[in-house]
């Protein structure tokens, strides 16, 4: 009974050797017909690696979402004559693909998270191209009773009738570490509250881990308060049950920025001359423009604007060489 | 609830209207994940084999672990061969990172214990007489093995069904490793979750349909061939 059909030694290094080969066709790209064994119908293949280079950017969710990219993508492919492949993430993990060399820029949204970036190493010739607000959004009832109060004194205040009386009362909060959680973090900070205490103080305060338009959904199902970038908001507008309710406030200031990747420090970054231009093309006349309008035919109003102009005029604005010099 | 219908509705008008994009998605869709299933049946289905015609100390023990990692989650797959693709990684110079090749190795990697598991199981329900009829017939070991797996094909194409499915509706290893770049590494899944993050729930259960549809197709294409030969 204990005869052995097919040698051990047979099957692996058959087996090993297929794979290799099967692998090492997908790399080159020729990908023929799915193999014969069993494989279930066969299918078109797609061509793998194209020509040109392809440059890599990984982007912070909420510009993503708005559809930007799509707009801008083409125009710049044709621009530097490359394969751009946007990939987007919350901040936290989009600065994490900068450090492992995965992408050759990354356009986040939270300065203390960038200011570290850079001052490791990894990211060069920071520069800011657009900007918009945050905001409070919560049932239109209010039962903290925070419209257009300042960002700070609203955080309070839910966080006072959030303990009172969590049944009524609810936060939704992105927990994801992602820019619109940084900023909600500060917000906590400046109204005033140990972040770690908020976050702990009870079943008030809910901690999605989700991405901005989940979120909305999930603070519309719980008639909760939520902080969102005003972008997301408007695209979720009709679906969920939440108003905005606190709109004004310099904490709500929302900057986008460009980082490079520093080659020195991540050798395996190899586009630095294409993120140059593209951080260029970014602050450009064109760019800026197209920016100014872009979602005004889908929302009514367009979601960011362009820092060209002077239009950012808080306090918390980058500085006039940040979105007017052009990185050399 | 209307969303149903509407979704509904639009599924049938991207099918019927030949939405390029939509198109182009699904097929990249079912082209990463039937060159998942091609390779995992090429290592597992050998490695399966192996397991069951050996008995050795420990098999039960080997068979356990094969079934706990049933329940790997798809996004710890993804982030263990991010860990070892990216370019900072052991592989990075292959420069695999956001490709569909580190999606296929991210479903490779997720349906190996599965179809392993399951085809020990198909196996197994195979009588032991068929074996020893084959080699007293004057088959070699080789033969005899196809005759056993030929006896079982019902379980391992059930086995490679599943696999199948487990490959095209999985999301959190295609949208680690492949980034859901527009065009490149965009697939059925990953576009499903990011039109639900950007609101067009719509649009997300239209292509969830879609993709049902597709392994409805792939599935009743492998019973049709199977009750052929």
């Amino acid at each position: 009974m204990k005869t052995l059909l097919i040698s051990p030694v047979h099957c692996i290094s058959i087996s090993v050797i297929i794979t290799c080969l099967l692998l090492v066709s997908i790399l080159v790209g020729c990908a023929p017909a799915a193999p014969q064994t069993a494989t279930p119908a066969p299918t078109t293949a797609t061509p793998v690696i194209p020509g040109k280079a392809r440059f890599k950017i990984a982007t912070t969710t909420s510009l993503y979402d708005t559809g930007l990219w799509n707009y801008l993508e083409p125009t710049f492919e044709k621009k530097a004559g490359v394969e751009m492949d946007i990939v987007y993430a919350g901040t936290g993990i989009a600065l994490e693909y900068g450090r492992r060399g995965d992408v050759d820029a990354v356009v986040v949204h939270d300065p203390e998270a960038e200011a570290k970036f850079i001052s490791e190493g990894y990211g060069i010739n920071k520069r800011s191209f657009a900007f918009n607000h945050f905001l409070i959004a919560g049932p239109a009832s209010d039962p903290a009773g925070i419209k257009d109060l300042s960002p700070e004194q609203a955080f309070k205040k839910i966080y006072e009738a959030g303990i009172a009386d969590p049944n009524k009362v609810k936060f939704v909060s992105r927990g994801d570490n992602s820019g619109t959680h940084s900023k909600e973090k500060l917000i906590w900070k400046a109204a005033g509250l140990n972040y770690a205490d908020v976050e702990k103080s009870g079943p008030w305060y809910v901690e999605a881990g989700k991405g901005m338009g989940p979120c909305l959904l999930m603070a519309s199902e719980q008639g909760a308060y939520i902080l969102s970038d005003i972008s997301t908001f408007l695209a979720f507008k009709g679906k969920v049950n939440v108003v905005p309710l606190v709109e004004k406030g310099d904490l709500f200031l929302n900057v986008y920025d460009v980082i490079e990747i520093n080659p020195e420090k991540v050798t395996t970054a190899k586009m630095l001359p294409t993120a140059k231009a593209f951080t260029n093309w970014l602050m450009s006349d064109d760019v800026q423009n197209l920016i100014a309008t872009y979602g005004v035919t889908e929302y009514g109003r367009p979601l960011f604007s362009p820092l060209k102009g002077g239009g950012c005029t808080e306090s918390g604005c980058p500085k006039l060489e940040d979105y007017t010099v052009p990185v050399q | 609830m209307q969303e149903i219908w509407q979704a509904l509705v639009q599924a049938v008008n991207l099918i019927v209207g030949l939405d390029p994009e939509v198109i182009q998605i699904s097929l990249r869709s079912l082209y990463v994940s039937a060159w998942s299933i091609s390779i995992a049946a090429l290592i597992c289905i050998p490695i399966g084999g192996l397991i069951h015609f050996h008995d050795f100390k420990g098999k039960r023990v080997v068979i356990n672990i094969i079934q706990t990692f049933y329940s790997l989650p798809t996004v710890v797959v993804g982030l263990l061969v991010f860990l070892f693709i990216s370019r900072s990684g052991p592989l990075g110079g292959l420069e695999l990172m956001f490709t569909p090749t580190a999606m296929v190795i991210g479903q490779v990697i997720l349906i190996l214990p599965v179809l392993t598991g399951m085809t020990i199981g198909a196996l197994s329900g195979v009588d032991r007489s068929i074996r020893d009829t084959a080699l007293s017939a004057g088959a070699n070991n080789v033969q005899a093995m196809w005759a056993i797996l030929f006896e079982a094909k019902f379980a391992v194409v059930g086995a490679l069904i599943l696999g199948f499915g487990r490959a095209i509706s999985e999301v959190g290893a295609a949208l680690m490793l492949g980034g859901n770049i527009k065009g490149y590494t965009r697939v059925l899944t990953t576009a499903i979750s990011l039109e639900t993050q950007r609101g067009d729930l719509v649009l997300s259960l239209a292509l969830g349909i879609i993709l049902i549809g597709i392994a409805m197709v792939v599935s009743i294409t492998m019973n049709i061939l199977l009750q052929r030969y």
